[in-house]
């Protein structure tokens, strides 16, 4: 096997809040190849957002490795941080916050390019069309403002600016959430096609299962920070083996009249990120909690071939 | 590398592409000069502003004989078709002192409002930006600049610096800092947070140019309203400090040191105080006028 | 055939402004809701579906807004007739409304409790002591600690809040609920507590509902009946696993098909082309024409009525099948 595009080793993130440490990423490790796509799931507080800013590097990391292309980018000089940190790139959520409302679809799309300044003038706008083009955004609004667009379009600007410099990597943080079902479709096509085209790698954070298991090639479930179930994306569905997991898949409203599914009504919310009880941070919510998982932690450990959970009773729940 | 060279199916499907199109750089300055033509307000306190200045830059050809002309026949003459404001007690034609004078007051106000916003911007961002011990120093010498009144500190730097023009400046300057610091961080507070300062970062920018292209801009419209409401105040406070006989000295015929020259006169001659006053109100009404129609149209957001 | 609680009679509302024009929200929209049905109204961001809520509550802000025509019969009252101050009477007493943002539709400063014994007060002529116990039983009824009473909205989550929301607004018993979009800003398991806890007080009190959402999923577990709405039209209207068998309208259709499957393999996703048209220049014909892969000459010449499909399954196309 080749190596690892991207590695990320015990990455830990903690927020100095007053009333102590917020475990925002809390020793979460993973690997992902040339071309793949892992999809990132979790409820809003789970540390999913953090760990993609993390792992860009526009957040220092409390400890742990983030191997990218053989280097630690926590650990090179400024210079070399700069060159690997501009072969991996970030498309948000918010496809209107997420833009300069001062600059124009021009401005926004080049500037990465004349920051990097290896491109004559020329270079940069034909580039700017190519990848407006590519995007599937019309030339005629290259002059345009962001507010002047609708959410759809002003997407395919970020995804633009994200690919100007043709990076191997971006993280895609909840790119599709903000957006209507049918517009979401032609974004999520369009990443698609893109990865297709270019080998790139996406790290592709959301809430939403469906759209997950449509994209991904392997899936990690976060709760609390941690990663609670690691697995390849269709086994995932086919065979969830965390209780997390579980009630997190049969939560999910399925657009079929009488759709007969096992359903686990969580008990309670997502506890507190702060100063972490030790044992198993989901066994509050747990159906199956017993003295052993608020005690001690559990390990991430392997249960099936390429199929990690993080519980102590993980063989009870393989069907 | 990567290379992406053909069109994904959506896109085809989605837009139709053209071929000429013309990357314009100016259209957002465009479109704000548009809608500021169609704003009436702005529009009365531009024109109004722009006679007044023009008239100001033409004191020469109107009055060639200067603004200490005396003509000690003529002297407490009342406004006529003559003397439009009238003359004074050495027969000086008020008028004339006036369009000289609003060449002092004008350059005051112009000059030390652009030194207190490009210093107070300039804290205001860095504070706002770094935040932290740097930011916290800053703001706490600003609050005491803040906690005293503009005209006592501008009093103060005035009389330790001597009379004249560039103490006054000085003096006026230092005293509006703060506004401008103020009003520069606290949106770039909420600003650095945005996600597309994120995404500035993730493309490598360097933390000036996030702070110049990224933050500016977007916070820039309070700010040049700001600084044509604070050319309003400055002027005033060029003539409070003439008149308390710091800044401008007579004879030279700034907004204020005129009124103060005449104050003994004001019951009897009321106009030698009341026509330099109403000049400078109109200045100071074409100058709010005109920032407010200004932020109005400062927003790309809006649409007409 | 049971009783209609609801019934919205050839609803149309404008927005005009000097600005931007007329903007045509709701076109002539008519659906019907039985005593203890719940009807979803489903479609993407402008398709008009919170004006119609709430113009049934009657709080749309006019001008802009204006009912040009129209009857929304509660009860066989026509609401749009009513006195204003009538009309505050049936506002949280028959009729109650819960949006999508819990962390808005509360008051910061106030406490829960009192949020809703205000509401019961106001409504049915209790004393403050009989009031707060009246809170207190709604709160446990929505599944949180009567305990809680004296916490201030910031001391809850958010699904929590929503809860709170919802026992507020099923206070005073309303005989119809307006859920626009409930559980939109809850996470999934948060969502499938709400909404379950939903389902169960509505057959409890035997409450009417009109439920707003983009979500097919939710649509499929609570609605009876459903009604897709596109560009201010119902498009297709019918009991939900009718529609949601059958997709007879194109739009239903390509809804269905931008959807990622979550219980089936991968296939690629066919999404709706272009946009939603500028409500300020609808179509002239068939407003989904202009994106419908079925649309000819036909479609475009004049407005499609709503059409019988089949028992009580209406659909707006010229291409349905067996036409």
């Amino acid at each position: 096997m080749s190596t690892p595009l991207l590695q990320v080793e015990n990455l830990k993130k903690y927020f100095e809040v007053p009333a102590g440490y917020l475990h925002a990423v809390d020793d979460v490790s993973f690997s992902i190849e040339c071309g793949e796509t892992l999809g990132v799931v979790g409820e809003s507080g789970c540390g999913k957002s953090t760990l993609g800013r993390v792992v860009l590097h526009l957040l220092d990391n409390t400890d742990g490795k983030i191997i990218f292309d053989g280097e630690d980018i926590t650990k090179v000089s400024a210079a070399k941080q700069k060159e690997l940190s501009g072969r991996m790139q970030i498309i948000f959520q918010d496809p209107f916050s997420s833009l300069d409302p001062r600059m124009t679809v021009y401005q926004t799309i080049s500037e990465a390019m004349q920051i990097a300044g290896k491109l004559s003038r020329n270079e940069i706008k034909n580039r700017v069309f190519e990848l407006m083009d590519i995007v599937g955004l019309a030339r005629r609004f290259v002059n345009t403002y962001p507010h002047e667009l609708d959410g759809g379009r002003r997407q395919r600007i970020g995804i633009a600016r994200a690919l100007s410099i043709r990076p191997d990597f971006i993280v895609c943080d909840e790119p599709v959430s903000a957006l209507d079902v049918s517009i979401q479709a032609q974004i999520l096509n369009l990443l698609i096609d893109i990865q297709a085209e270019t080998g790139i790698a996406y790290i592709f954070i959301t809430h939403d299962l469906s759209v997950v298991k449509h994209i991904s090639n392997h899936i990690i479930v976060m709760y609390l920070g941690q990663v609670l179930e690691k697995v390849a994306s269709e086994e995932l569905f086919i065979n969830p083996i965390h209780p997390y997991t579980k009630a997190l898949l049969g939560a999910v409203p399925v657009p079929i009249v009488n759709y007969n599914k096992e359903r686990i009504l969580l008990k309670g919310e997502i506890s507190s990120p702060v100063n972490p009880k030790p044992g198993c941070r989901f066994a509050p919510r747990c159906d199956f909690a017993k003295d052993q998982c608020f005690a001690e932690e559990p390990e991430f450990r392997e249960i099936l071939p390429d199929h990690l959970v993080k519980c102590h009773f993980a063989e009870q729940f393989v069907t | 590398m990567l290379n992406l060279t053909t069109t994904a199916p959506e896109a085809a499907e989605t837009e139709v592409t053209e071929d000429i199109i013309v990357v314009k750089q100016r259209g957002m300055f465009r479109q704000i000069l548009d809608r500021l033509v169609r704003n009436r307000s702005a529009m009365i306190g531009f024109v109004l502003l722009l006679i007044i200045v023009v008239l100001c830059l033409l004191a020469g050809v109107i009055a060639p004989d200067g603004y200490n002309a005396q003509d000690l026949s003529a002297k407490f003459e009342p406004p006529s078709l003559k003397h439009l404001c009238g003359t004074d007690n050495l027969g000086r034609d008020i008028f004339t002192r006036i369009l000289y004078g609003g060449r002092i007051s004008l350059f005051i106000g112009v000059v030390s409002t652009l030194f207190s916003a490009g210093v107070g911007i300039v804290i205001g961002l860095f504070a706002g930006f770094y935040g932290g011990r740097a930011d916290n120093v800053a703001m706490r010498v600003l609050d005491i600049v803040m906690s005293i009144p503009a005209i006592l500190l501008a009093i103060t730097i005035a009389a330790a610096l001597g009379t004249g023009v560039n103490s006054a400046i000085i003096a006026i300057g230092i005293a509006s800092i703060p506004i401008f610091a103020r009003l520069t961080r606290a949106p770039i507070i909420q600003l650095k947070n945005e996600e597309y300062i994120e995404a500035a970062r993730a493309i490598s920018a360097s933390k000036l140019r996030i702070m110049f292209r990224h933050l500016l801009p977007n916070i820039l419209s309070p700010l040049i309203v700001q600084i044509t409401i604070n050319v309003a105040l400055s002027i005033m406070l060029a003539a409070g400090l003439s008149f308390l006989g710091l800044g401008v000295q007579p004879p030279n015929p700034e907004w204020g040191a005129i009124i103060v020259s005449a104050k003994v006169y004001i019951i009897d001659h009321s106009y030698m105080v009341t026509m330099p006053g109403i000049v400078m109100a109109l200045t100071v009404i074409a100058l709010n006028l005109f920032g407010d129609g200004l932020r109005d149209c400062l927003d790309p957001r809006l649409k007409i | 055939m049971s009783e209609n609680i609801l019934s919205v009679k050839n609803l149309t509302v404008k927005y005009k402004s000097r600005e931007i024009g007329t903007c045509n929200a709701v076109n002539d929209v008519s659906f019907d809701v039985a005593k203890g049905e719940t009807v979803g109204l489903v479609g993407e961001t402008g398709a008009g579906k919170t004006t119609i809520a709430l113009s049934i509550m009657r709080l749309l802000q006019s001008p802009p807004a204006s009912i040009e025509s129209g009857e929304i019969l509660l009860d066989g009252e026509d609401i749009l007739k009513m006195p204003d101050a009538h009309m505050r009477k049936i506002r949280g007493d028959k009729i109650s409304m819960i949006f999508q943002d819990p962390m808005s539709a509360l008051n910061p400063i106030d406490k829960v409790g009192d949020q809703i014994s205000e509401m019961v007060k106001l409504h049915l002529n209790l004393n403050n002591a009989e009031s707060a116990g009246k809170a207190a039983e709604m709160l446990e009824m929505v599944g949180i600690p009567a305990a809680r009473f004296g916490d201030y909205p910031h001391q809850f989550s958010g699904g929590m809040k929503q809860r709170v929301v919802i026992a507020i607004a099923l206070a005073c018993r309303p005989e119809l609920l307006l859920a626009d979009e409930p559980t939109t800003a809850l996470d999934v398991t948060i969502q499938a507590q709400v909404l379950n806890m939903m389902k169960n007080l509505k057959t409890e009190l035997g409450t009417s509902m009109v439920l707003i959402t983009h979500d097919l999923g939710v649509v499929a577990e609570t609605c009876d009946r459903v009604a897709v709405v596109y560009a201010g039209e119902i498009v297709e209207i019918g009991t939900a696993d009718v529609v949601f068998e059958k997709r007879s309208h194109p739009y239903t259709t390509g809804l269905f098909n931008s959807l990622p499957d979550i219980t089936g393999g991968r296939k690629r996703l066919q999404p709706i082309l272009g946009l939603m048209p500028d409500p300020t220049a609808l179509p002239k014909g068939c407003k989904f024409s202009p994106r419908c892969r079925l649309c000819d000459e036909s479609c475009t010449r004049e407005p499609i009525a709503l059409r019988l499909e089949s028992g009580t399954h209406f659909v707006r196309c010229l291409k349905m099948k067996g036409i």
